[in-house]
């Protein structure tokens, strides 16, 4: 009995050892600034620097702002667009990829979907931004047909297009490794049993590829409404995201503890969808 | 034993490489017009330093990188013009030896000492100035349309795009509705804000420096409000058609100011190229910057610019434009506060 206990306290003493790295990793740069940046949220700027007593004025600020609050709603609904999209987009690619494509063609489907990840975030905006341009790429090849220009440029469209053209390729990674680690047997089970393929897919391959679905999506959901560069290029200043805000907040105030509360705020919005994705994917 | 001294003598070598080059280098906080080597090279050059740059947009990221950084790390900033008092407030600058300095060939409007001299001390010379005016297309918009601004209260929706920066783009507007920038304060913000609100209605985007010339150079627009000659004078070569106006009611005049960092390690090689960049060829790389073009204070650059150069920024006319514009506003902190609640609204809309 005693030996047991003491094997285990060693196991214990070994995986917290074998644990301390990455704790000491996430202590270090994710928990250290978080707090630093969470009690910086509670201080106000002031003309000669900060004012260090805690307050949640800048937290009221943010209610009492509709503007705030509107960037706020906006980040929430492109990052909810550009998941759905990219979901919807990315199954069925990534389907292509891990299913029907012979193996022999798979890698070279698969470095042609990460192929965008090779130029630079500003560059691949940019370049969205003239293929999207009143007289840009899109709008000459539907003059070239003898259609009508669409006015997509500086907009919310623009943003939800570039987003989803980078998203929907990180998705497909997340959710081909999902597919290819599914028996083939399983869907040739279904098959004997009279299941449709439609059944087979429902019943059977999408809810065991539902956990890479749902991490590619949490992914797409925390990176995309923490994005800066995207709305700003993309969006043509006319759709004010909350990132943007963050920056204003630094580059023309000079009010980091604003700042500091609207990234908490972000911080926040990203717990939830964390917790959402937990609560959806947790056993019944 | 021999390997621990080898090691001891390179680390011995090195950290007298470092701080023999420590030495030789002089810091600046600089706008992005400060980079071009035709500025920089014949600097260094001549004093065998390494000039390292820094730049920044905004007065405020200015004094974020400042509140972050060590004294002494600085040598000489680029500041707006409007800007000065609050720097000398909070003690960046040090005074400058104005003895030195090429007053006698500065444009008169550009002294600014209600900026620049305080008690008696003064802390920064204006080095560039421009508008934040019209700029447009003239293959496709009439000079005659533009010269009253509240024609532009009107415009065709997606004609116009709007500069990225409150305080130029409000005392603009404010303009156009007849106040004086430097008069204003809280109670014009409403009549501010409706015609904001009206521009940003008929706006395609509202952008920075890049994205404002990309919306006018690539035709995405016809108009930008808030431009100038530092949006088309560099491209007029390339786009003839650009073109800029100053209307009836006048245009912002926007100055950039360079000083010395009060804590600056190095003080006297920071003023040689305080004069270094107010000389009539540092005046006349700086007017023509390949980040954006303006005019030079420095009256003395003229003699160095080609006649092309000085017509695309229109030299002769300066006089005469000078005489309309208005400074930028100048806000105390709550108006400042104010006026970018304004401008947050706006860009949400």
């Amino acid at each position: 009995m005693i030996r047991a206990a003491s094997i285990e306290t060693r196991d214990r003493r070994r995986a917290l050892a074998l644990a301390a790295p990455a704790l000491a990793w996430t202590a270090a740069f994710f928990a250290l600034p978080f707090a630093v940046m969470a009690t910086a949220s509670l201080w106000r700027r002031t003309d000669t620097g900060f004012d260090r007593r805690p307050s949640l004025e800048n937290y009221a600020d943010f209610w009492s702002q509709s503007a705030y609050v509107e960037a706020a709603v906006n980040s929430v609904e492109i990052t909810l667009a550009v998941t759905c999209l990219s979901v919807l987009l990315a199954y069925p690619l990534a389907w292509i990829i891990a299913v029907e494509l012979p193996e022999r063609y798979r890698r070279i489907a698969l470095a042609l979907a990460v192929i965008p990840f090779w130029t630079s975030y500003v560059v691949r905006s940019y370049a969205w931004s003239l293929v999207l341009a009143k007289k840009g790429v899109l709008n000459g090849w539907l003059a070239a047909w003898g259609l009508g220009a669409l006015d997509l440029a500086n907009s919310r469209a623009a943003t939800v297009i570039g987003f989803t053209h980078f998203f929907t390729m990180l998705l497909v990674l997340t959710i081909y490794a999902s597919l290819v680690q599914l028996p083939r047997n399983l869907r040739l089970a279904a098959a004997d049993l009279g299941a449709s393929r439609f059944q087979t897919f429902r019943f059977v391959v999408l809810p065991l590829t539902l956990p890479g679905v749902a991490v590619g999506a949490f992914l797409t959901f925390a990176l995309c409404i923490g994005d800066y560069v995207t709305p700003q290029i993309l969006g043509g200043g006319n759709d004010l995201a909350l990132p943007q805000l963050v920056m204003l907040q630094i580059s023309r105030r000079a009010d980091l503890p604003m700042a500091a509360a609207l990234s908490v705020i972000l911080m926040v919005l990203v717990t939830l969808a964390y917790l959402a994705m937990a609560r959806w994917m947790r056993p019944r | 034993m021999k390997t621990t001294c080898s090691l001891m003598a390179i680390l011995a070598g090195t950290t007298f490489m470092a701080t023999g080059a420590l030495a030789q280098e002089l810091n600046a906080l600089v706008w992005c017009d400060h980079t071009d080597d035709a500025l920089i090279k014949p600097f260094e050059e001549k004093f065998g330093v390494t000039v390292n740059l820094k730049e920044y947009e905004g007065t405020g990221a200015a004094l974020s990188l400042i509140e972050q950084s060590q004294p002494g790390d600085w040598d000489v900033l680029v500041i707006d013009g409007i800007d000065v008092p609050r720097a000398v407030s909070a003690g960046i600058l040090a005074p400058l030896p104005t003895e030195s300095l090429p007053y006698d060939t500065l444009f008169p409007e550009l002294v600014m000492a209600e900026n620049h001299v305080i008690d008696g001390q003064t802390y920064a010379i204006s080095e560039k100035f421009g508008y934040n005016t019209i700029s447009f297309n003239s293959s496709a918009v009439a000079a005659d349309a533009l010269a009253d601004m509240t024609a532009l209260w009107g415009a065709a929706p997606g004609s116009l795009a709007v500069y990225d920066y409150y305080l130029p783009v409000m005392g603009l507007v404010a303009m156009g509705l007849g106040l004086n920038t430097a008069d204003l304060g809280m109670d014009d913000l409403p009549a501010i804000e409706a015609a904001l609100m009206k521009l940003k209605d008929n706006a395609s985007s509202v952008g920075e420096v890049v994205a404002s010339q990309t919306a006018i150079a690539t035709g995405e627009v016809d108009i930008l409000v808030g431009g100038g000659e530092w949006v088309t004078a560099g491209l007029v070569s390339e786009i003839p058609e650009l073109d800029w106006i100053i209307p009836d009611q006048g245009a912002v005049r926007w100055s950039q100011s360079i000083g010395v960092f009060a804590d600056s390690s190095q003080p006297d090689l920071a003023v040689e190229f305080v004069k270094h960049v107010l000389s009539p060829e540092g005046q006349a790389a700086l007017a023509t910057s390949s980040c954006y073009w303006a005019m030079p204070a420095n009256a003395a650059a003229g003699d160095v610019m080609t006649a092309e150069q000085k017509r695309a920024l229109r030299w002769d006319d300066q006089a005469a434009y000078l005489a309309k514009a208005q400074l930028y506003p100048a806000p105390d902190a709550d108006l400042d506060a104010a006026m970018q609640d304004v401008w947050t609204r706006f860009l949400a809309r």
